[in-house]
């Protein structure tokens, strides 16, 4: 789960992070305000939405008059936002963070994320603060420092000095720059965060260290006990589909291609989507109905896939195990009915009473094709639709 | 012979009470010589009482020194699921199988560190496999987890997968074409877990009594690419390799808590890749994975 960066700079303040002082705002009138009495020269307009590159798609703007603030802000509030991460359609800006300015002498990078390969938490640091880290790890890898956190011990002061110094961190300001570090894992490891990410810190012209954007993720499975994340939760970021699967326990991600997939197991649903790419098509969306499916869950799924007007087919596989076919094939009879299902379905089912969930579709008088192999029916199921 | 597990291991469920733990220890008992291999369920609350003709212990280091078992399958839910794998590794258990799905990482990350410096002081090894994993099953023996036994039939080929769907349907075309597996491994799909390929990998090419190995991965993480390198200096076995997820856009989960592309790496082009370059006969066509290993044998 992603939340907002004003929401995460509170986070940060929590942990003993200086951010600049900002206030959240929901309308221009609000924007104005709130420059006002931040005071000073120079504010700063931030579009707050969940997806990142927010400057360069125009959601960042430095005013320096209240005018200007007042004209960003309008600007920026209610625009479809385009950046490389939100897709060509753009996500709708409904708030906004008025930020007082910051007397920029250094960007630096840091972050906290989850290392797979050593099973620590490893804190990440460059001296190329404000860039694309993806871009930085590529071209100039030597200029990322990493340490691996053994999450027993914590972030010693030997490994955040030793990051601070290795990014430049001029001597009279490491001391804050490792209470940030300290602090910024701190919070991650509390927040049970995925990702925490703060690009850039920077150095102030007095010497002061500052976090000029926070990015989060979270570790879903934690949210159960983070009460405090959760209400940070914005649904206008998330996709209105696939938090109408999730509420009814169905793993869901839409995408561009034109078959609908319904599958058991996220592996089998990624395979039977590449599968479907290998026969000449695109696959329409992600689906894995998981282990327990019933006839209500099936009926759900078909539901949600069949909202996508791109959707000219539904190719079902099936692998049963401990769910059985015929369970599965009676919830997949009474789907297509109920939807009234107008575009060609193929099923694939394998496994636990193949058999009896064969003879069902069989003899349910729907235009059922089925198939053996993976292949096959994104053979059949491509032909239908072309 | 096998890896890891066969029909003579002795199994302590923790979470055998719990409506899954019941489920599927019925399931197990079932398979093969299952009767004889569960020999030991813990519920600190029901300890001298018994389900399905198995005593429930106290604690696993009790059941561990009650029945000899060496080997434990945790069923446990999420919030507990972490602290039931340190309670195995604490009783020096060889093998804890642990199925849950949805533990918080960072509890994750906690055992396996706290494993790691038991190790270093001196301590026991104790594996893991999973979480978030079907379990493991060597057909005609014994099966510990949650995949269906039926589709399984002895053979001499290895299969190994962080999916469990897609294990199946490895397993399900070796069986159809008369193949047989000699053991089946599912990993887990989250991104902190115990075993992974290469280790499973090393273990196949130790066993004598398996020809070939099926090796499946899906996006997300290095598992399989470390795994690909080990084989290409050490693996004496020829392997068909698979990859999911070639469709799958960058920064969404799919499902699997593992299974997302951060950075160029987590590809299933680019695992792809890797493990041709390594030797693997790599499809993307999941449909011949079984075809493919019959005629490389």
């Amino acid at each position: 789960m992603k939340i907002h960066e004003y929401q995460g700079k509170e986070l940060l303040k929590k942990f003993g992070v200086v951010v600049p002082r900002g206030v959240f705002c929901p309308t221009v009138e609000d924007a104005v305000k709130a420059a006002e009495s931040l005071g000073g020269k120079v504010w700063v307009v931030k579009a707050q939405i969940h997806a990142g590159g927010r400057g360069k798609g125009g959601g960042v703007k430095v005013a320096k008059s209240l005018d200007e603030v007042r004209q960003y802000a309008s600007q920026i509030l209610g625009m479809q936002l385009v950046t490389h991460q939100t897709g060509p359609a753009g996500q709708k800006v409904r708030r906004l963070l008025i930020e007082e300015g910051a007397d920029i002498r250094k960007e630096y990078y840091v972050a906290a994320l989850t290392d797979r390969t050593t099973q620590k938490v490893a804190m990440m640091a460059s001296s190329e603060g404000g860039m694309d880290i993806e871009k930085v790890a590529h071209d100039t890898p030597e200029k990322i420092l990493k340490v691996f956190i053994d999450p027993v011990d914590g972030l010693s002061d030997a490994q955040a000095t030793e990051l601070a110094v290795g990014i430049g961190v001029p001597a009279e300001s490491v001391a804050q720059a490792v209470a940030t570090l300290q602090g910024l894992y701190r919070c991650y490891m509390e927040t049970d965060a995925s990702l925490a990410e703060i690009n850039p810190l920077i150095l102030e012209g007095n010497g002061n260290i500052k976090a000029i954007d926070a990015k989060f993720n979270f570790d879903s499975n934690s949210l159960y006990r983070q009460p405090e994340i959760m209400a940070f939760r914005d649904l206008d970021e998330e996709d209105a589909d696939e938090l109408e699967a999730s509420k009814h326990d169905l793993s869901y991600i839409s995408l561009d291609g034109n078959i609908g997939c319904l599958v058991n197991g996220a592996g089998l649903a990624m395979a039977t989507m590449d599968t479907i790419k290998l026969f000449g098509a695109e696959p329409a969306n992600f689906l894995d109905v998981g282990g327990g499916a019933t006839t209500e869950k099936v009926t759900e799924a078909f539901k949600i896939m069949l909202k996508n007007p791109k959707v000219k087919g539904i190719l079902v596989n099936i692998f049963g195990g401990i769910m059985r076919c015929d369970t599965i094939a009676t919830g997949v009879v009474a789907a297509a009915r109920e939807t009234h299902l107008a575009v060609p379905l193929v099923v694939r089912m394998k496994g636990t009473n193949e058999d009896i969930g064969k003879k069902i579709l069989g003899e349910s008088g729907l235009p059922i094709i089925t198939a053996d192999s993976m292949a096959d029916a994104a053979t059949k199921i491509v032909a239908a639709v072309s | 012979m096998s890896i890891l597990i066969n029909k003579d291991t002795k199994i302590i469920t923790q979470g055998i009470t719990g409506k899954t733990g019941q489920f599927h220890t019925e399931k197990c008992q079932e398979y093969a010589n299952g009767k004889n291999c569960f020999v030991a369920g813990v519920n600190p609350k029901k300890a001298g009482e018994s389900i399905f003709g198995i005593p429930i212990y106290g604690s696993v280091k009790e059941a561990a020194a009650q029945t000899g078992a060496t080997v434990s399958v945790i069923y446990v839910p999420p919030p507990g699921a972490a602290a039931a794998i340190w309670e195995a590794v604490e009783a020096d258990l060889d093998l804890v199988v642990c199925i849950t799905e949805g533990i918080p990482v960072r509890d994750m990350l906690v055992v396996r560190n706290k494993m790691l410096r038991k190790e270093a002081a001196g301590g026991k090894k104790t594996l893991l496999l999973g979480p978030n994993c079907p379990g493991l099953i060597t057909p005609d023996e014994v099966k510990i987890g949650i995949m269906p036994g039926h589709i399984h039939r002895k053979g001499r080929i290895g299969v190994v997968s962080r999916s469990g769907t897609l294990t199946y349907e490895a397993v399900g075309q070796l069986t159809e074409i008369g193949l047989g597996q000699s053991s089946a491994v599912g990993t887990g799909g989250d991104p902190i877990n115990g075993l992974k390929h290469i280790d499973i990998m090393r273990l196949f090419n130790d066993d004598p009594e398996t020809d070939a190995v099926i090796m499946i991965g899906e996006i997300g993480g290095p598992d399989e690419a470390d795994a690909a390198q080990w084989c290409k200096a050490n693996m004496k076995k020829p392997i068909v390799g698979f990859i999911a997820g070639v469709t799958a856009p960058a920064g969404k989960r799919m499902g699997h808590a593992g299974a997302l592309i951060s950075g160029g790496a987590d590809t299933a082009d680019a695992k792809l890749a890797i493990m041709e370059e390594c030797g693997f006969k790599v499809t993307r066509d999941p449909s011949e994975m079984g075809k493919l290993i019959k005629a490389m044998i």
